[in-house]
């Protein structure tokens, strides 16, 4: 059905369509009006059988989400920022002991300095935790990502948490179509755990492993959370069946044929890359994009095939390795091994730092002239930057 | 004064000075589960925990008591820590009952999602206890179980503590006692051992949640422990159970002398036993044979530098006899202020 709606709101009603039956959250903005809307949902006695827990902090609520997972329920919860990195000690647990938790973060920029608004560096610091993480471009995919997050969780025993720039998609209100329950129920089966506290079938989980199994088990993790590389492609393709859009996979290619530069990028900045692109297209310049919507796994070959034409790769990285660079342009540059392309760090849009139009148009300008550098400071205020160097030097 | 502490020649029976041995000379309606054949066994033997180990016989009277007050149906969530490392280095588990563990900080959460999705899946006959060590309950998951006792999350939590950080080789913990030697509190400097004045008090910390059940036990009573699982197990809502587990490594006693230590620190007034409901003390149990702290002290090596028969040192034993003789106060220990 058509809506007008926050994006919170129709991520709320999604995760409500989706039969989890425990909640639990830890505030934090921009997150906050995703648990809003399910907590009042389970008051009103909508979704039930549901509990909605409110806890102390991220790290006990992850943790009331791993209790709840493995015992046998659908528990989701849902964080940013310091958040995420509050509970990382259990964000690795949950994946090493395979729990089907699904998790939203409202991306935003970790401090000091404190900083509420939106870029990567929160699902950048814990990438290799073993979750799978999923990036939407829109509401329309945020939505359509949690329905199909569930269905990967479950399938493959693992943890997904679903990427949702914060204010940008969280608070915007768009046009979203949001499933019925019985297109949603139809997809997404009832939850059946592989492992379970039973009293009928006593079983120890979380046992000690030591140096003569442990480089097996992490090999186990990595083989399993790269199968997802074959899952959710086959999911999506069988949601655009259902539902009438694609929604989700590994990458969304946009006007690849021919283009010689490339700009790739993760999350919500792929619509105003894509009218770029569009701007450039017409004007006859050779540009595409690539918008990457798993991130991990890595969908390697995936971005090499669509990046086959590209001589110039400019990753737009909503995140900042201090002294390395950009995360995404490291995992860019690896999936490449043709020395012919170059790949361009673009550091852009920290801590809500608008990536616009002009900005774009700009680095492409730049880019046709050769003239981006390896580690490229996106409208980098070089007053502001200066100043602050001559105090530090 | 006993043999024991006279210096006199040991009785060494497996738990000496428990009722355990003296089981066939009491109604069987009054022993323990441990000498009931059809005992539950929830923690095998064949583990690896020390010789002597008090969490070891803490928790399988705990669990042991559990499974007979739930009839087998319950689920079990641990901490990291001792209990959790000798009993589950895989591929091998010494429990018989379901059993997990996620991480140190977070049993108390994780036990409150088991018993949330057990809520909502119609399945409340299963009961959720909770273990972790003084560690992991007074320092680094203090803040979730805090949380879960202001929910009244439906979990009997157990602690088992042995006063230090005993897994990674005895450091201090916000449990540890005064002047006690740790690896992190040296006998040694102005104040050797623990400082004076620090801690916390767990089991008052658990009533000041105003939850449904608050006691201590102690290995030197199994008889008192399990009672006060059974009692504890059937009701609903944050339970709290703090139990006194000496340590022979950390503590630096015989590992035979467990038991001893631990009915020392009782009748000493080191170790209070109650029970607390709906706001009140509704159990205690009375020192008969009241004994000097020194006693209790002198055994454990981690105290040895209170000995050395200096003016400090006896001053510093002064102040724990104080802090044994306000507990006797503040619980109505004496076994003579009853009978007035």
């Amino acid at each position: 059905m058509l809506k007008q709606i926050e994006g919170s709101r129709a991520i709320a009603e999604t995760v409500a369509l989706c039969r989890p039956e425990v909640i639990c959250a830890y505030p934090i903005t921009p997150q906050t009006h995703i648990v809003e809307a399910l907590g009042e949902m389970v008051r009103t006695g909508e979704l039930a059988p549901c509990a909605f827990m409110n806890v102390d902090s991220e790290f006990s609520a992850l943790s009331v989400a791993v209790g709840a997972s493995v015992a046998g329920a659908r528990a989701y919860t849902a964080t940013a920022s310091q958040g995420l990195l509050y509970m990382a000690e259990v964000v690795y647990n949950a994946a090493g002991l395979g729990l089907p938790i699904v998790m939203t973060l409202a991306n935003r920029a970790i401090g000091a300095p404190i900083n509420i608004w939106n870029d990567h560096s929160d699902a950048m610091a814990l990438r290799d935790a073993g979750w799978i993480q999923l990036f939407a471009a829109d509401n329309q995919e945020a939505v359509d990502l949690h329905v199909q997050a569930f269905r990967i969780a479950e399938t493959l025993s693992l943890p997904v948490m679903v990427c949702v720039d914060g204010f940008v998609l969280t608070h915007a209100v768009e046009r979203v179509d949001l499933p019925s329950q019985a297109e949603v129920d139809a997809f997404l089966p009832a939850f059946k755990p592989v492992q379970v506290l039973d009293p009928d079938a006593p079983m120890t989980i979380g046992a000690l492993v030591g140096p003569e199994a442990f480089t097996e088990v992490r090999y186990l993790a990595h083989r399993k959370l790269s199968s997802a590389l074959e899952l959710v492609p086959q999911l999506a393709a069988e949601f655009q069946e259902r539902f009438g859009r694609g929604s989700g996979g590994l990458v969304h290619g946009y006007r690849l044929g021919d283009a010689e530069i490339v700009l790739v990028a993760l999350g919500s900045v792929n619509g105003t890359i894509q009218d770029v692109v569009d701007a450039w297209r017409a004007a006859g310049r050779r540009v595409g994009a690539l918008g990457i919507c798993t991130f991990r796994p890595f969908p390697a070959d995936a971005v090499r095939t669509a990046l086959e034409s590209a001589r110039q790769v400019l990753v737009i990285d909503r995140n900042l390795a201090p002294s390395s660079g950009g995360v995404l342009a490291t995992d860019v540059r690896a999936a490449l091994p043709d020395q012919n392309q170059q790949v361009r760090a673009v550091i852009a849009g920290l801590g809500g730092r608008a990536i616009t139009r002009p900005v774009l148009e700009r680095l492409l300008e730049q880019a046709t002239r050769g003239a981006v550098e390896p580690l490229h400071f996106l409208d980098l205020d070089r007053r502001l930057a200066d100043g602050g160097l001559e105090r530090i030097s | 004064m006993s043999d024991l502490e006279n210096g006199a020649a040991r009785v060494r029976f497996y738990q000496t000075g428990t009722f355990t041995v003296g089981n066939r000379l009491i109604d069987p309606a009054l022993r323990t589960v441990q000498a009931a054949p059809d005992r539950p066994n929830a923690l095998t033997s064949g583990h690896r925990a020390c010789q002597g180990c008090g969490q070891a016989l803490g928790a399988r009277y705990v669990l042991d008591a559990a499974m007979r007050a739930t009839g087998g149906r319950l689920v079990t969530v641990n901490a990291t820590g001792c209990l959790e490392v000798f009993t589950t280095a895989s591929p091998e588990s010494a429990w018989q009952v379901p059993w997990m563990h996620s991480v140190f900080g977070n049993a108390a959460p994780v036990a409150a999602g088991v018993a949330a999705a057990l809520a909502v899946k119609g399945k409340q006959d299963i009961r959720v206890l909770a273990q972790g060590g003084d560690g992991g309950t007074a320092d680094i998951g203090f803040g979730p179980l805090s949380g879960m006792f202001e929910r009244n999350d439906d979990v009997l939590y157990v602690c088992y503590d042995n006063q230090g950080y005993m897994n990674t080789g005895v450091q201090r913990s916000s449990a540890t006692p005064p002047t006690a030697r740790t690896a992190t509190t040296p006998a040694l400097g102005a104040e050797p051992g623990n400082t004076f004045g620090q801690g916390k008090n767990l089991p008052a910390l658990a009533m000041a949640h105003g939850i449904p059940y608050v006691a201590t036990a102690s290995v030197a009573d199994l008889h008192d422990l399990e009672a006060k699982i059974l009692r504890a197990i059937p009701m609903r809502g944050a339970r709290y159970v703090h139990v006194d587990v000496p340590c022979p490594l950390g503590w630096g006693h015989a590992g035979d002398e467990t038991i001893q230590v631990a009915r020392l620190a009782v009748e000493s007034g080191l170790f209070p036993l109650f029970e607390w409901q709906a706001g009140a003390i509704t159990g205690r149990t009375q020192i008969r044979r009241r004994v000097p702290v020194d006693a209790c002290l002198r055994l454990q090596r981690r105290f040895a530098h209170l000995f050395d028969g200096s003016e400090a040192s006896r001053a510093r034993l002064a102040r724990l006899q104080g802090i044994a003789d306000a507990n006797i106060e503040r619980f109505g220990l004496a076994a003579e202020e009853t009978r007035s």
